[in-house]
């Protein structure tokens, strides 16, 4: 299908990008890459009046490091973030995502900010964001805030941004010396929806783990932390039996659904599949 | 919901010639492309960025003509097939589909081989899994893939001298 008809603004500034949300309200969205906005319209879910395309703003695009942190503009490129040097050493969980991130022609117009304004709950960075600790960098009439990753999902699609906000950069923090990140997921075919996924942060010392962070994408409505099965990992070191602790421990973190591509208990085997990999992928380094 | 929408000015470049048209923001960058050019090469499939028909490059890079609007590519360069072939840059990947029998129908056609393009410029050397990667964003209703994989690692290894 095609989109309804809309007026189209290209704002040079976030100034004027607030401007015209707080004179055009819930009739304006935004538009950056476009990679999920456009198809809602195409397929007339979304209907806005008025597109903002911030395209035009430089300032919200690249990646800089700054003390002991990442900052990622919202604006971004998923195919700049997969490129970049900094990304693969200072945060290699976002590098080893990227390849998963749908196929290169989307991956060359998707912005690291679409995506997590979006919320979509099987998208990767999310979900990787929260088990890196990272922050989100929100900008209003009023100046920027900062919200936690793990505050800023709040369900389906559902986040944090207020009316008349608008999602300025993320701030990740550099890896710690002697903590490791693994990620995986599976998909009917590669780039396609994870059926579940899961981002891994923890610290690794002679093949023992702590500060397990394990975080699900596809399993509810926003990215879930696996809280009981990361507690179960803490001290411990990776072997069948600490596997199927964890394993077990994730039956209290998670419920996952049934859908057109899995059922429910399918669902469960594969995160628990995916944790024994992701446990075994951070103790092999 | 009654409101004006104004016509916008777009220039580019398509295909080394510089193009101006007054056009509605919401129209695609493919539908423009395919509608207002007439460069038909470039297909539309399921406008919602998952079949990869419509593939184009913009500045460079290829992108889901659904998913860009055409006002977006303005001041910019697009290359679609029409530009590929034209130009001669992929006359061995149009020999060796034809060879090879990899496209059937054709109607995938257009996008697998500007993907492919892209990824022998990024990787001129990809295994047979790196290409079934790299075009997992392409549908083929037609070939199983196995006659278009085939053919591009004839491609590749024929551009390394092989």
């Amino acid at each position: 299908m095609k989109p309804s008809a809309f007026n189209y603004a290209k704002p040079s500034s976030v100034d004027e990008v607030l401007g015209l949300l707080s004179e055009h309200g819930d009739e304006a969205t935004i538009l950056a890459g476009g990679q999920s906005l456009m198809p809602t319209m195409n397929m007339r879910l979304s209907a806005p009046s008025l597109v903002i395309d911030i395209n035009g703003l430089v300032d919200l695009s690249g990646i800089s490091s700054d003390g002991d942190s990442l900052r990622i503009g919202a604006l971004t490129r998923h195919v700049e973030i997969e490129n970049s040097p900094e990304i693969a050493k200072h945060a290699p969980l976002i590098a080893m995502a990227m390849p998963s991130i749908a196929h290169p022609a989307i991956r060359n117009r998707g912005t690291m900010g679409g995506s997590v304004a979006m919320a979509d709950p099987a998208a990767e960075l999310p979900a990787c964001l929260c088990a890196l600790g990272a922050e989100i960098e929100i900008t209003g009439s009023g100046g920027a805030r900062k919200v936690a990753a793990t505050d800023f999902f709040r369900g389906l699609y559902d986040t944090d941004l207020g009316d008349g906000e608008i999602l300025t950069a993320i701030e990740i923090p550099k890896i710690s010396a002697g903590y490791r990140s693994a990620f995986d997921e599976l998909a009917r075919r590669h780039g396609d929806y994870a059926m579940c996924g899961v981002a891994a942060h923890a610290k690794v010392d002679g093949g023992t783990i702590s500060d397990l962070r394990l975080v699900f994408f596809a399993v509810g409505g926003t990215p879930v932390a696996a809280a009981s099965a990361s507690a179960a990992m803490e001290g411990q070191s990776v072997d069948d039996n600490s596997i199927a602790a964890a394993q077990a421990a994730l039956e209290e973190d998670i419920s996952p659904f049934d859908d057109l591509h899995c059922s429910a208990t399918l669902r469960m085997h594969y995160a628990k599949e995916l944790t024994k990999h992701v446990l075994t992928t951070l103790a092999a380094g | 919901m009654t409101q004006a929408i104004e016509q916008i000015q777009i220039s580019a470049i398509v295909n080394g010639e510089k193009i101006s048209r007054m056009i509605e923001p919401r129209l695609s960058l493919v539908d423009f492309l395919r509608n207002e050019l007439e460069l038909t090469g470039s297909h539309v499939g399921c406008e919602h960025g998952v079949c990869g028909a419509c593939t184009v490059r913009v500045n460079g890079e290829i992108v889901r003509g659904c998913l860009m609007l055409a006002i977006q590519a303005d001041g910019g360069e697009i290359v679609t097939i029409e530009g590929e072939s034209d130009s001669g840059e992929i006359a061995d990947l149009q020999k060796a589909f034809h060879e090879r029998n990899a496209a059937q129908c054709g109607f995938c056609t257009p996008g697998i081989i500007m993907t492919t393009t892209e990824m022998l410029k990024n990787n001129p050397e990809p295994s047979r899994m790196e290409i079934r990667e790299y075009l997992s964003g392409n549908y083929c209703r037609c070939t199983g893939y196995e006659a278009i994989v085939d053919a591009i690692e004839t491609v590749a290894t024929e551009r390394k001298g092989g």
